[in-house]
């Protein structure tokens, strides 16, 4: 009888605890679901985005002690990179209270999530990646391809060729060949080169390289054939360096390549070796660790043994300076929020009306130790891309060099393609437009 | 106690059909008031989804002895028709698109079963991949497949028999189990009709069944269509039901893989082989990662936990393969023998 009613008090007791404490535990935390891959073939692009995202929310907590008191919180859920892994990650992380946002890091899972996160009413960050019509909010109303989606990628490796030419009037007449990533990430941006090739009076020729990438011999070939003015590259993972190997083997000079967003880390062209010396690549965020943030980062989280990257070289490393950023625009999309809904955990709902209202200007960049890391953001309740500066970096064997001014793509060009393919989707799903007035009633509770 | 040992003891003897009809009333009329989203689109969905897929292709290699690699790329054919029916014929219900899915699905089914003529074992199992790499790469490569979509993937359409919107996690889960339920009776009752038992004599001797009189030929295309069929029909339901979303990249040789383990596992002809397969590739995994990440999750990061779960996986299934060769269904019939004797006994 006293074991059973010692049970019992202690299952009330702890009915109880857990009753009044959770709550209350939670009352000062904001979440952050991380779908993250640190195994597969992709995972030296997981390890380096999630250890910077992790190291800065890290930061955030050990030197100010969270966003105005809130203290950010977050787990890990392994996806390999696959769908539906990240699927039920997904429905396992959702549960959780106070989720901020979802960054999954995978074209192919982020898709999978847009109908889950709207219904759900949570914000689906897919920095620098993505799907280019989600950049209208007026259809997309949770999803935000912050800095870059993959068109005005396209727009700033143009704009780029087009400046090393002299201006875009010399484009006219010139050969570009993209080679890119047999996959639906490569695909995105064949229909924007066309267009751009039409507009500026050059002619482009794209080639396909099957997934993974690891024989392009046909290609490069093909590629010489062609003597194209630029050759731009389109790659992912192991292709990156096999393509730089292969143009060197063919005799392109490497110093015509220029590299997308995914093409442009240290895993992509250390392993080429001297191949890849003269290689240009874009990027929204430089490399290197000499930004303040990146200091402060080394000095207070590696410091106190809390770092997430176990190869400590790796800091400051493209992929980590990234996540860095990724973090950045996350916890001030939070701290854009509080301002207007108070020092508290909040909503997807309101976090996403944080989003909408992320503006960080250069001199607010700065502040925050991140100037030259990247140049700023202007995100608004109709365009979720928030007009992302690019800049270009060329690898001198060591390490990458910048080698440009920020460029601002063609946002007035590329905006009524993005719309247009927008309000066809609206159409096909049934969407109605969102409305200004829309986008600021939030769901509070 | 004897008494009620009488009582009980027809139990061995119940008609087949009552565990079916259980199960079906469990899972129609309990399953959806007590289960949680998660439940739904992380366990119940893929595991109906590859189950399906495992009945299907039973058919073709437990039953009618044709090993294949291509049963992703049959559900990916099958998931792109019903796609491309649902958006280009207009007034065309949602059904009629999944029955005309199967259809190509089976089509295509045919056209790579036809190396089977000639080929047997592994050398059929290498002809098959080659559905698997064309069938992906032709969605890649024509664009019209996808409809234009500018990175390839496609977004599943909206739910709805008769004007009942399905598109709740709830709903769907019912759409995808009235879809297996049937497809599952039909093939359990075509594998114990004559057709069933043609597959049955060309898979144990080619040499004998085609003597006896049994038309080789049509009845080895008929089980790559059949099998086919279905498979394309789960895989309506994996991009339809479970995902909301496709792409050719997730209909990949791992796919493939997967369903073949799934009806070795669960056990070689057996229609309920498919299902405890399925279960153990859908759950075993997910529990394992949930104990993982509960016990250790502090002290490594996921990565590391990801990949000693593999360790731990693999280790077990062979470990059962070795020790059950036959598969999950061996096992449980066994299990459920010792029981009866057991309780008979006392």
């Amino acid at each position: 009888m006293t074991f059973l009613s010692t049970i019992k008090a202690a299952a009330l007791s702890a009915a109880m605890i857990v009753s009044v404490a959770l709550p209350a535990a939670h009352a000062d935390e904001q979440y952050f679901p991380l779908q993250s891959y640190r195994v597969g073939p992709y995972a030296a692009g997981g390890t380096g985005f999630f250890g910077g995202f992790i190291d800065y929310l890290n930061l955030i907590n050990i030197r100010d002690g969270g966003v105005n008191g809130v203290k950010l919180t977050w787990d890990e859920c392994e996806t390999q990179y696959e769908v539906e892994r990240g699927v039920e990650c997904y429905e396992r992380q959702k549960s959780h209270a106070g989720a901020a946002a979802w960054n999954p890091l995978s074209v192919g899972i982020a898709y999978a999530m847009i109908d889950r996160i709207t219904a759900d009413k949570v914000p689906l960050i897919t920095v620098n990646h993505g799907r280019t019509d989600s950049t209208d909010g007026r259809v997309f109303p949770y999803v935000f391809p912050l800095l870059l989606n993959p068109y005005s990628e396209t727009s700033g490796i143009v704009n780029y060729i087009a400046s090393k030419e002299g201006g875009i009037d010399k484009l006219k007449g010139k050969k570009i060949v993209v080679l890119y990533h047999g996959s639906p990430y490569g695909k995105e941006t064949i229909p924007i080169y066309e267009l751009l090739a039409q507009k500026y009076g050059f002619t482009v020729q794209q080639i396909e390289v099957p997934h993974p990438g690891n024989e392009q011999q046909s290609q490069w070939l093909t590629i010489r054939r062609a003597k194209p003015d630029f050759v731009v590259l389109r790659g992912w993972g192991v292709m990156n360096p096999v393509a730089l190997k292969t143009a060197v083997k063919v005799g392109f000079p490497v110093d015509h390549i220029v590299g997308n967003v995914w093409s442009n880390s240290e895993e992509d062209v250390i392993p080429a070796g001297d191949a890849a010396k003269g290689y240009t690549a874009i990027t929204t965020q430089a490399s290197g660790n000499s930004y303040p943030v990146v200091q402060e980062i080394v000095k207070t989280v590696y410091g106190a043994g809390k770092g997430n990257l176990e190869d400590k070289s790796r800091i400051g490393s493209v992929y980590h300076n990234l996540g860095i950023v990724n973090g950045i625009l996350n916890v001030e999309a939070i701290r854009v929020a509080q301002e207007k809904f108070g020092h508290r955990t909040l909503t997807g709902d309101e976090v996403r009306w944080g989003f909408e209202h992320l503006k960080l200007d250069p001199a607010k960049v700065e502040a925050l130790g991140a100037k030259d890391l990247f140049h700023s953001i202007n995100v608004s309740w109709d365009n979720h891309e928030g007009e992302g500066y690019v800049t270009f970096q060329q690898w001198d064997g060591k390490k990458w060099n910048v080698v440009s001014d920020w460029i601002a793509p063609d946002w007035a060009l590329l905006r009524p393609i993005i719309e247009k393919s927008a309000e066809a989707y609206a159409a096909e799903k049934g969407i109605k437009l969102r409305t200004a007035d829309d986008a600021d009633a939030v769901t509070t509770n | 106690m004897a008494a009620i040992t009488s009582d009980f003891s027809f139990m061995p003897v119940l008609p087949k059909w009552v565990v079916p009809v259980l199960l079906l009333a469990f899972a129609y009329g309990v399953v959806p008031l007590i289960g949680s989203s998660y439940l739904f689109e992380a366990i119940l969905l893929p595991f109906l989804a590859l189950s399906l897929a495992g009945v299907g292709l039973n058919i073709l290699t437990g039953y009618a002895g044709q090993v294949s690699l291509g049963s992703a790329a049959f559900m990916a054919a099958g998931a792109f028709a019903a796609y491309n029916f649902n958006l280009r014929v207009e007034g065309l219900p949602l059904i009629g698109s999944i029955f005309l899915a199967g259809i190509v699905a089976a089509a295509i089914g045919i056209v790579f079963g036809l190396p089977s003529l000639r080929l047997k074992g592994f050398y059929l199992a290498v002809s098959t991949l080659a559905a698997q790499f064309f069938v992906q790469w032709a969605l890649t490569k024509f664009s019209w497949f996808s409809n234009d979509s500018a990175s390839g993937v496609i977004d599943a359409p909206r739910l709805s028999i008769a004007g009942v919107a399905l598109d709740s996690a709830i709903g769907r889960y019912l759409f995808a189990l009235t879809i297996v339920a049937i497809l599952t009776f039909l093939a359990y009752r075509l594998v114990s009709s004559q057709t069933g038992r043609n597959f049955i004599a060309i898979r144990d001797n080619e040499t004998a069944a085609r003597i006896i009189g049994i038309p080789v030929l049509k009845t080895k295309l008929l089980a790559f269509a059949i099998s086919s069929f279905i498979i394309g029909v789960a895989g309506v339901i994996w991009a339809f039901a479970y995902l909301r979303t496709v792409e050719p990249d997730g209909f990949d040789l791992d796919r493939s893989f997967q369903i073949l383990f799934i009806i070795i596992i669960g056990g070689l002809a057996s229609i309920r082989g498919a299902f405890f397969g399925a279960a153990l590739i859908v759950v075993f995994p997910l529990a394992l990662s949930r104990l993982g990440g509960f016990l250790l999750g502090d002290l490594f990061d996921s990565g590391v936990l990801d990949m000693s779960q593999r360790i731990v996986l693999g280790a077990l299934i062979i470990l059962f393969l070795i020790l059950e060769p036959d598969g999950l269904v061996a096992l449980w019939d066994r299990i459920r023998r010792r029981l009866l004797f057991a309780w008979q006994s006392t």
